[in-house]
């Protein structure tokens, strides 16, 4: 099988700091990738790098497109790429804000992907925005009211929708449950974990929180300082860890 | 007058000007940056607009100013007279006699021929402003022709008022390509940007400039099922009858009466002059 996303030995330096060191690994169609460390272990600047957002320094970011089969995404040009942003891949940041217009309703924010891929229906754009907002628990008589008016769990749930309602192949998610309190926390991830496994989606998840990992991702990826410092399946990771910084990170969680 | 330049602004500035005016006509719709000069008027006045009739004008010339429609608005008698002094160009109010018309929100309803420019006053060039205030980020949509945005808001009108509610300064396609603010024309006027004449848009504050060719195909946006309407009121004229031109209205007495007439003076004069008679038009004007 052709994998969704090969990466190969991405680096990314900040002047003498190093961002990511040579990060390898292959993402297969429906598989979640959990990439897991504390702040500045450079998890953040290697889901930048895989989403296009930032430029690696070195390496190749190949993704299996639907037209020419698997593609290095950093020599895309950036018309190409901008159009798997909005096509292909979808964005969930940590903080909703960066992912919605705060000044277009809910309907009008989940109706912008399929504008921008060329609906033009105002009925069926209409009709499909209730329908999303409806699969994450958003009651369809909210459609006109801006994301303003909603609360933290209910603006990071609208920021779903309008990834997802495009049916993409891969999704980048930032912390997705990041900065909520920890019963919104809770509903979310069980409402991500539907979704994931409802629509089959591919998805790099980077957060701390092992919590989140434990119960999206099918694979995990440790990392620290820039580094890579263990991969494995997921249960496997969190219940054996191998690595001494891994088993720091499980045992603290563990006394939470 | 001998104490300007012709047309006010400096020859150096005025070529400057036309090969920002060359460069809008060859790519219908694109805004072209130009570097605009301080004019002895403030901006809102139209700066925009009456660099780019500067830089237009030529001695033989005949130049007309509408503002709303109107030739004697403050306005469009003190741009007239602006050019009266510094270009000694005539100046008329006939639409059809005039070589070079500039505009504030209108189109003449007369249809303009081929050896006539008009110039556009636009106070916000960039189409895309409300919903992305990030310059580099328009500019990046418009090259790469990412105009989902624009739909976004047509999408918002309907659904807060059931129809498309803007009505004035109308999204245009231009030749299928650039999206386009016709500047605040009423949305009645956009089946007339389709013109043999030439137009130029001019924007002071913002520093741009646009055009749109003779016979340039310029599309208003909208939806399957929420097609474009580029109607009006469903009245005539009081003064002079007319079913087909855009209409302001007037307040005429201190009871509350009121009338709608043309907004286009010249137009609503041209016909009154032929005969034509709406219902409020005295008769001893007959
Ligand atoms: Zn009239």
């Amino acid at each position: 099988m052709t994998p969704l996303l090969s990466v190969r030995d991405v680096t990314k330096r900040y002047g003498a700091r190093i961002g990511c060191a040579g990060v390898s690994f292959d993402l297969y169609p429906g598989e979640v990738m959990g990439v897991v460390g504390e702040s500045g272990s450079g998890k953040t600047t290697l889901l930048n790098c895989l989403a296009g957002q930032l430029a690696p320094d070195t390496g190749e970011v190949i993704f299996d497109t639907r037209a020419d089969g698997p593609r290095d995404t950093l020599t895309m040009s950036e018309p190409e790429r901008r159009m798997l942003g909005r096509t292909d891949w979808a964005f969930v940041h940590q903080h909703a804000r960066d992912g919605l217009r705060m000044g277009v309703s809910a309907g009008g924010n989940v109706g912008e992907r399929l504008m921008a891929v060329g609906a033009r229906h105002y009925g069926d754009i209409r009709t499909q925005a209730v329908d999303w907002l409806g699969r994450v628990e958003i009651a369809a008589d909210r459609v006109d009211d801006r994301p303003t008016a909603f609360s933290g769990g209910m603006q990071q749930r609208l920021q779903i929708a309008r990834n997802l309602v495009i049916g993409p192949r891969l999704v980048f998610m930032d912390e997705p449950t990041g900065g909520l309190d920890v019963s919104v926390q809770a509903r979310l991830l069980d409402l991500l974990r539907g979704l994931v496994r409802d629509m089959g989606l591919s998805a790099i998840v980077v957060t701390h929180d092992l919590a989140v990992v434990r119960l999206l991702a099918h694979r995990l990826m440790v990392m620290k300082d820039g580094d890579v410092v263990e991969t494995g399946l997921t249960d496997q990771v969190l219940d054996d860890p191998q690595h001494g910084y891994t088993q720091l990170l499980v045992s603290s969680v563990l006394q939470v | 007058m001998s104490d300007y330049n012709f047309a006010y602004l400096d020859e150096q500035t005025k070529r400057m000007i036309r090969r920002a005016i060359l460069k809008g006509l060859a790519i219908p719709g694109y805004q072209v940056p130009f570097a605009s000069r301080e004019m002895p008027m403030p901006y809102g006045w139209g700066t925009g607009g009456v660099q780019v009739s500067a830089a237009t004008l030529t001695p033989g010339d005949r130049f007309k100013v509408i503002d709303q429609g109107a030739d004697d608005t403050t306005n469009a008698v003190s741009i007239r007279r602006f050019f009266e002094r510094t270009a000694g160009v005539a100046t008329t109010t006939r639409t059809g006699e005039a070589t070079v018309i500039q505009t504030r929100h209108r189109i003449p309803e007369e249809r303009l021929s081929e050896d006539q420019i008009l110039v556009y006053q636009v106070p916000i060039p960039e189409p895309l402003r409300f919903l992305e205030p990030r310059e580099s980020e328009t500019r990046k949509m418009h090259a790469l022709e990412e105009y989902g945005l624009m739909h976004v808001k047509l999408y918002e009108d309907i659904s807060r008022h059931g129809h498309i509610a803007t009505s004035y300064a109308y999204p245009v396609k231009v030749e299928e390509r650039y999206v386009m603010d016709p500047s605040p024309i009423p949305k009645f006027d956009n089946p007339k940007l389709d013109s043999p004449a030439i137009q130029l848009f001019g924007a002071g504050r913002e520093q741009r400039i646009y055009a749109l060719p003779p016979y340039t195909r310029a599309v208003s946006l909208d939806f399957e099922d929420h097609p474009f309407d580029p109607s009006k009121a469903p009245h005539a004229c009081g003064l002079c009858g007319a079913a087909d031109s855009y209409l302001d209205e007037v307040i005429t007495d201190d009871a509350g009466g009121r009338m709608f007439v043309c907004s286009d003076t010249d137009y609503c004069e041209t016909r009154r002059a032929a005969g034509h008679r709406g219902d409020m038009a005295g008769e001893d004007a007959a």
